[in-house]
């Protein structure tokens, strides 16, 4: 029995951390904001090998797995960084997966070309076709056909999309699922909402040349529920920070004569964001695990993850807002920003409310096959 | 990260699946179909098959050897817990005594103690309970007032009353916190007791809940006499010894109940037989919710098995895990009932039960609010409510507290 991180796993949160310190990126988070520049942390994050993390070392990668992307997601998340990896890892894992295009990978591990995931949601017992992200709205599109080596379709918010060298599209294909590999021809529109740390793109494809990719539809699925768990992973960094800093606070700031952490209704809410935190972190290690080892579990893993995370990050976010009384309502204090990317990232990718649904229904369809 | 026992582990996880294979139809049914009906004799097949595992080598397995246990770690308790559970048949039945009192006695206990209780509280030859809390007195356990006098001649005068003891209705012994000196601040003058259930003075009665069915007792002592020698660890010392009691408390829910036998599979099964509801978005976010609290609680229970197999404890934090089983478990009561309507609610099924034990259950072993205070003190490093009773003698507090009473009326 050992569910804590190794020695190497912790060291590699810490070089991560280390890493991302040198920049000021909750500052930009609000420059940005005010139409500044984002900040460009790619020298950072080639420098420190990420995104060659799930690039086998056959291929010029480091050969980790889910849980260690997870970690530095987790860092990246704490000082809403702008960074690349979660459209950037899962297309690296299905380009791994393929192994054909070891040139491309080799370039993709150095951070000489960036490669972007453009996701599909896989079926469930409800829905049975693949689904992307519509432009508005609750109901899903269709995922981008690929017949005759071509591509058709639009799909909306992809994270990373804009400035993408090459990008992995999860499409529908002649005989099921592919994922197809395109390195020109696509339409990227870059669309910055309510976060600006976030680049997203609506992506459009008509007839645009691609490649498949020799993976399985099992791979593919595992590529959408990475992307999950990332952004849980993402989330559970912030939801710390924001407890590290509602807790500050609460020590520092005094009304009637006390400190207002010792109030019940102060102290009760932050232990409910610690309770949260630490549900989500237990989740995390459990997707990072089933990974590989129980490759089985990982869609439910995932998606349980980034249920937890969801809720932590928006009750995360909210608390420290309020506990900081009407300041951390202004523009000047950072809890906007926390609040603004938490607003953000629990709508993308299917959403939180459809990751819990997926939690549901792996549950019931086991149970309806007893 | 791995799952997995160590060589040694797996060794011993396969000689107590071996003995269960072998002996397990010699467990009696205790609970579900065909359970034996009768109490007294439920407790005394209960108390057979104690035995009979105490004989095996499975009770006790992290007592030192001189005392009758084996000398193994928590994970080896772990793994027998497993085991227990996946043959399908009931544990022992004194888990409170060879959890939580028995390593009590050996921390803090006399040798002529260990001599005399621990072997047949092993054994089930004599069955054991916690007396603690009372009527005034649960998450503010210092606060007790079972009180302990001197006697002329030696041994002590017991008079006061207990409350959610279990077991006391079969227990020959019973530890006992009571106040030895009320002049001094509450922490300071307390002392625990050995008290035999069977002393002239002591009634027992049984405290139905809210499923109908008695969960607990109260315990009543008039006038109780304690032989000298009764006291366990130092007279007007008890706090100390509270405190390793509700330690080992902590390490045996730690180690006992993995996600506390509750988990999503549990209950999907009646919302999947119900195909509307199976489909409904509402009622799917809703499990999918509660599921995900029971995974957490699931996985972050292996995260306190590994800090308890690296040789520390689960910290203040492993609390959480209650907060979370209780509020995903009365989430998934709530949501079956409201799938299958008051159909569920018929007395004695599961979801009834269910629904019924955790308003109670929330309040067990210290009420969730003040699990809160003492996780965002001891964790968080939150200031402390302010308190009106630090330093003041016992019997000075408690006039204060009546007479604030008072004037609230």
């Amino acid at each position: 029995m050992n569910f804590e991180l190794s020695d190497e796993q912790v060291f590699l949160q810490e070089a991560a951390r280390g890493a991302l310190s040198r920049h000021k990126t909750v500052e930009n988070a609000r420059e940005a904001l005010e139409g500044s520049e984002r900040l460009d942390l790619s020298r950072t994050v080639i420098e420190a090998g990420w995104p060659g993390l799930l690039i086998s070392e056959e291929h010029g990668g480091a050969g980790l797995s889910a849980l260690e992307s997870m970690l530095v997601m987790a860092e990246c998340g704490r000082v809403l960084a702008p960074v690349n990896l979660l459209g950037l890892l899962p297309a690296t894992a299905l380009l791994d997966a393929d192994g054909s295009h070891a040139d491309l990978l080799a370039r993709l591990a150095e951070g000489e070309v960036r490669a972007t995931f453009v996701a599909a949601r896989p079926p469930d017992s409800l829905e049975e076709g693949w689904t992307v992200e519509p432009r508005r709205g609750s109901q899903r599109a269709p995922a981008p056909r690929f017949a005759e080596g071509k591509l058709s379709g639009d799909v909306a918010w992809v994270p990373d999309a804009p400035g993408a060298g090459v990008l992995v599209v999860a499409a529908t294909g002649e005989e099921g699922p592919v994922a197809v590999l395109v390195q020109d021809g696509a339409a990227v529109e870059e669309v910055i909402r309510y976060d600006a740390t976030r680049s997203l793109g609506h992506v459009s494809l008509d007839g645009t040349l691609g490649t498949a990719l020799d993976v399985s539809e099992h791979e593919l699925a595992a590529a959408w529920y990475l992307a999950q768990g990332l952004v849980a992973a993402e989330a559970l960094g912030a939801v710390e920070e924001c407890l590290g800093r509602s807790v500050a606070y609460a020590k520092e700031r005094f009304t009637f004569g006390r400190a207002i952490g010792s109030y019940q209704a102060v102290k009760h809410a932050l232990v409910e964001v610690l309770r949260r935190l630490e549900n989500t972190r237990s989740l995390i290690y459990y997707a990072g695990w089933s990974f590989r080892d129980a490759p089985e579990e990982f869609p439910l893993a995932a998606s349980a993850a980034r249920t937890a995370a969801g809720s932590a990050f928006d009750y995360a976010a909210r608390e420290l807002i309020s506990v900081h009384g009407g300041i951390g309502a202004t523009w000047e204090h950072d809890a906007p920003l926390y609040f603004r990317r938490s607003q953000l990232s629990r709508r993308l990718l299917g959403g939180t409310g459809d990751a819990s649904d997926r939690v549901a229904d792996v549950l019931l369809a086991g149970a309806a096959k007893l | 990260m791995d799952l997995n026992d160590t060589p040694e582990q797996a060794e011993y996880r396969a000689k107590v699946r071996a003995w269960f294979d072998e002996h397990k139809a010699e467990a009696p049914v205790l609970r579900g179909e065909g359970a034996m009906r009768d109490e007294h004799e439920a407790a005394e097949a209960h108390r057979a098959w104690q035995r009979t595992l105490a004989e095996a080598g499975f009770v006790g397995v992290t007592w030192p050897a001189e005392y009758g246990g084996h000398g193994l770690s928590p994970l080896h308790q772990v793994i027998l817990n497993q085991e227990t559970s996946r043959a399908g048949v009931p544990g022992i039945l004194d888990t409170i005594g060879v959890g939580m009192l028995g390593p009590t006695i050996i921390a803090q206990g006399s040798d002529e103690q260990k001599q005399r209780y621990l072997a047949p509280m092993l054994h089930a030859d004599e069955v054991w309970c916690q007396l603690f809390s009372e009527p005034a007195a649960g998450s503010d356990l210092a606060g007790i007032q079972a009180r302990a006098s001197r006697r002329d001649g030696g041994g002590w005068t017991l008079k006061g009353q207990k409350v959610w003891t279990t077991n006391a209705h079969i227990a020959e012994f019973g530890l006992l916190l009571a106040r030895t000196d009320p002049g001094v601040a509450k922490h300071k003058g307390l002392t625990m007791f050995i008290v035999p259930m069977d002393a002239e003075g002591v009634t027992v009665r049984p405290l139905r809940q809210i499923t109908g069915d008695p969960e607990f007792n109260e315990v009543f002592f008039d006038d109780v006499a304690l032989d000298a020698g009764s006291e366990v660890g130092p007279v007007d010392g008890g706090w100390g010894v509270a405190l390793t009691t509700l330690m080992f408390e902590r390490l045996t829910l730690g180690t006992g109940s993995e996600e506390y036998g509750y988990s999503g599979q549990r209950f999907a099964e009646a919302i999947a037989s119900d195909r509307h509801a199976a489909a409904d978005s509402e009622v799917r976010r809703r499990f999918g919710e509660l599921a995900t609290e029971l995974l957490a609680l699931r996985f972050g229970g292996f995260r306190q098995l590994t800090a308890i197999q690296r040789g520390g404890m689960p910290g203040p934090e492993a609390a959480l895990g209650k907060v979370t089983m209780v509020t995903a478990t009365v989430a998934a009561g709530d949501l079956v009932a409201d799938v299958l309507g008051p159909d569920a609610l018929e007395d004695g099924t599961e979801v009834s039960r269910l629904i019924s034990f955790m308003p109670g259950l929330k309040s067990a072993g210290g009420t969730e609010e003040i699990l809160r205070n003492t996780v965002g003190e001891r964790v968080l490093g939150l200031p402390p409510e302010p308190r009106l009773d630090k330093g003041i003698p016992f019997s000075e507090l408690r006039a204060k507290e009546r007479e604030a009473a008072g004037a609230q009326r």
